[in-house]
């Protein structure tokens, strides 16, 4: 069967804020471009983030990105490559600034500069004293961004596919990427789109756990695509559990509301944060507090009838800066658990928030594969779906913003660089959509066998169960086995829908089945790292072994390789941060 | 026991059907099913996979799950089951064409909105860092940043059902407004230009539907009277 070829320049995939800041470089740079997207770009998941984004502009008091990046590093565990974390940091003023430029309404302080907030992990004279570094939209900044984005994409005239969802990579006799294959929503079609370069910013893929602040979207469309073409997926065994999604509801509520000045009890009404991070207190890494509200939890501290949460007290702050500063969030609390915490605290759990692994990149952008990182040529991957490696073993709040800009745009210039030279887009493989047209056929031929949401469920459980914020060999061993049964499962999947138009059922077998190649990804390279470092915290391993596993974990579906790379130590143009014991 | 829940769901699936029908359903709620998207979302996982509607964040800031709830719009996962009367009749957002069940076809809104501008427009050197902008003035833009491009409101108007290639409808006005308020914009004259026409701004007639149903609490047509204002003022 021939299907119909689109021919671009480049290609998008993703319409988040990755996506947008690098279509934005392409347009402008008048690169024919095209950006595909699941839903309509301002619905993306960058509209839930909502802290701020980080900028060492010291507005409010003496900042630099020096110290950014000592805390970056520190906050990744020393698992993060120096010189993405370098080129990063130092780029993040000019980033935010662009921003600002495009029309995104921080807000501001007296003198008009923007305003900024402190935030877990960021710390003044490498890592003595908390600094304020998030530049915010009240607690909306990923929204604010997003639309900024988008609408400066307005301007730029950009084109898009709306409802579009990319299927699987072609890549040719050499290993290159050619193109994509694409289903149109609305009409059911598929097609081949064939491009010179392929870039991804498909986002994370939250979904693979029960409890997520993710978006029912975030199904690892991406990393899904890049297994399935044979390259690997980074570190995917870090997954950060934001400290305080809310309690039965999992939807974020900001690190913003601490940064602001709120704190954590226990149901002894103690700020147990004290205890184990002297000086940042509840402003420790994501990674270090999730833990901490573990152990309360599980020593039966926790509140409420089942003691199995704990509070997030911000009443102190009073009505006014509630309004002005977290508005969103007191909005969100009452609408979900009937609390506002003007007057009441809000019950918090953590919840799986970030994927900090991804399609391994360099600063530029560009997919490298292997353990001798050789240039996939025509892949590009930015955003959460990638792995540059900034956020290492953990990834500090507002650094997931600051990444979208900073690696679309640069992911951005690399495509121009790589496409200008280039008179034709190479040719296509024979039968380039023949893998595919037989992956939806199988689905298409489906009347019975495992049903989708049975299936998705109980991946959704094992994860849960057996990937979470504290880990041990017997629960990995056990969810290996668990994650492969369900793996197994998937090839009998079925949907009872079979109509063309707007079939949103078939979307949604599509896209597990990308989720459960991360969540398989995810256990077996859990199962193997024998450490605890950042978000990866074994209980029979409670301690970092830097000699035996500093090292990045490379993932391939076929036979469920591992490999090992290392990490990059050497930044563009400061010293060398060596591994130190982690304090906050 | 089980609590249940009766819907009646507008149907319509342009590969089969001949035109548009209801079909009802019955689904078990658990204990965590407070929204109705929950509600839907089950439906689809447990009754029916072929019911089709948007969704995405399910906290009310992507603006996907606009429909219209016991004849009323707004966000199925801003909404309370505990607030329906059952059965729970849900359609389609009114105004636009369907492309299926509760899907419709959101080409026309999203035109309204890129035709006024949806960009800061200032052709000024940019600084090396932010431009300045006192809070005062950044102030101005709270209540109508926070906007999420739902269509409740737009599609709630009857000004845009019967004119809605020609009238902007309150979320582009609202837009239209934001860039207006901004300092940094420096387009204000071409701005009230292109919308001092008696349609895409004066068919507005203050009906405030917009208002009753943004998921959002803003207020479109507060916007639109301040264009208006602006509009006075530069004649005098």
């Amino acid at each position: 069967m021939s299907l119909p070829i689109l021919k671009f320049d480049a290609v998008v995939v993703g319409g988040g804020g990755a996506g947008l800041r690098a279509a934005l470089q392409l347009s402008e740079a008048g690169v024919k471009t095209v950006v595909l997207s699941k839903v309509f770009p301002t619905r993306s998941h960058t509209a839930a983030a909502q802290g701020g984004i980080s900028a060492s502009f010291g507005n409010s008091e003496e900042d630099n990105w020096h110290w950014h990046m000592y805390d970056t590093v520190k906050g990744a565990d020393w698992l993060g490559d120096q010189d993405s974390i370098e080129f990063m940091c130092k780029q993040a003023t000019e980033a935010v600034a662009e921003l600002e430029h495009y029309g995104m309404p921080f807000d501001r302080l007296e003198n008009g500069k923007i305003y900024q907030r402190p935030f877990g992990g960021h710390m003044a004279e490498f890592g003595k004293k908390p600094v304020r570094r998030a530049c915010a939209v009240a607690d909306r900044t990923g929204h604010a961004m997003l639309h900024a984005l988008y609408q400066r994409n307005v301007k730029a005239q950009t084109h898009f596919f709306v409802e579009w969802m990319a299927l699987d990579l072609i890549r040719d006799k050499d290993g290159d990427v050619v193109g994509i294959t694409a289903l149109e929503m609305e009409t059911g079609q598929v097609y081949i789109i064939r491009a010179k370069a392929v870039l991804f910013a498909t986002g994370g893929s939250g979904r693979i756990y029960q409890a997520s602040t993710n978006a029912f979207i975030n199904t690892g469309d991406g990393v899904g695509m890049a297994l399935r073409a044979g390259l690997p997926v980074e570190d995917i065994e870090f997954w950060q559990f934001h400290p305080t999604g809310l309690y039965g509801a999992g939807v974020l509520i900001t690190e913003g509301v601490r940064g602001e000045g709120g704190y954590l009890l226990n149901a002894n009404g103690e700020r147990f944060m004290e205890r184990y991070a002297p000086t940042a207190k509840d402003l420790a890494s994501r990674d270090v507090v999730s833990r901490a509200m573990q152990v309360e939890i599980n020593e039966g501290r926790g509140c409420g009838a089942g003691k199995d949460h704990v509070l997030l007290k911000l009443d102190h702050l009073g009505a006014e800066v509630i309004d002005q500063r977290l508005p969103g969030i007191r909005e969100i609390s009452i609408q979900f658990l009937g609390i506002d915490p003007v007057k009441q605290p809000i019950p918090v759990v953590p919840t799986c928030h970030y994927m900090m692994g991804g399609i391994p990149t360099n600063y530029r952008g560009e997919v490298v594969d292997g353990v001798d990182e050789k240039i996939v040529k025509g892949f590009y991957a930015a955003g959460e779906c990638a792995c540059a490696s900034v956020h290492g073993a953990n990834r500090l709040g507002t650094n997931s913003l600051l990444d979208l800009v900073v690696f679309g745009k640069s992911a951005g210039n690399s495509v121009i660089e790589f496409v200008k030279n280039m008179s034709e887009a190479k040719e296509l493989p024979e039968n380039a959509a023949e893998f595919t047209l037989a992956r939806l056929a199988k689905l298409e031929a489906a009347t019975s066998g495992e049903k989708l949401a049975d299936v998705r469920r109980d991946m959704q459980i094992c994860m849960q169960q057996h990937a979470s914020v504290f880990r041990t060999q017997k629960v990995l061993d056990e969810g290996v086995a668990n994650i492969l049964d369900v793996y197994k499962r998937t090839q009998n999947l079925y949907i009872d829908d079979k109509s063309k138009v707007f079939n949103t059922a078939r979307v949604e077998a599509l896209e597990f089945l990308n989720t459960i190649e991360v969540a398989v990804a995810t256990m077996i390279a859990a199962r193997e790292r024998t450490e605890s470092r950042g978000a990866h915290a074994r209980e029979d391993y409670p301690d970092r072994n830097d000699e035996k596993w500093m090292k990045h974990t490379l993932y391939y579906s076929k036979d469920n390789r591992l490999e090992y790379k290392e990490v990059h130590t050497k930044p563009l143009s400061v010293d060398y941060i060596p591994p130190a014991k982690r304090v906050y | 026991m089980a609590k249940t829940m009766k819907f009646s769901i507008y149907r319509y699936n342009p590969d089969t059907d001949a035109k548009p029908y209801y079909q009802d359903y019955e689904v078990e709620l658990g204990e965590h099913d407070k929204k109705l998207l929950n509600a839907l979302v089950k439906l689809k996982e447990e009754l029916d996979d072929s019911v089709s509607f948007r969704r995405s964040c399910r906290e009310g800031v992507c603006g996907s799950d606009a429909m219209n709830i016991n004849g009323r719009n707004g966000l199925a996962c801003l909404t309370d089951l505990d607030s329906l009367k059952e059965p729970v009749v849900l359609n389609p957002i009114p105004g636009l064409p369907v492309i299926r069940d509760l899907i419709v076809d959101m080409t026309q809104f999203f035109h309204q909105y890129h035709s006024i501008k949806p960009y800061v427009i200032d052709e000024q050197p940019m600084p090396e860092n932010e431009r300045l902008q006192s809070p005062e003035d950044r102030k101005e833009l709270d209540g109508v940043i926070e906007c999420i491009l739902c269509a409740c409101c737009t599609t709630s108007c009857p000004s845009f059902w019967w004119n809605p290639d020609k009238f902007l409808g309150p979320a582009a006005l609202l837009h239209a407004y934001r860039f207006l308020a901004d300092s940094r914009d420096q387009a204000t004259n071409e701005r009230l230009n292109d919308l001092n026409d008696p349609y895409r701004l004066f068919r507005c007639h203050t009906i405030m539907n917009c208002v009753d149903v943004c998921p959002k609490h803003l207020n479109p047509t507060k916007a639109i009277g301040k264009i208006k204002e602006l509009m006075v003022s530069r004649m005098v």
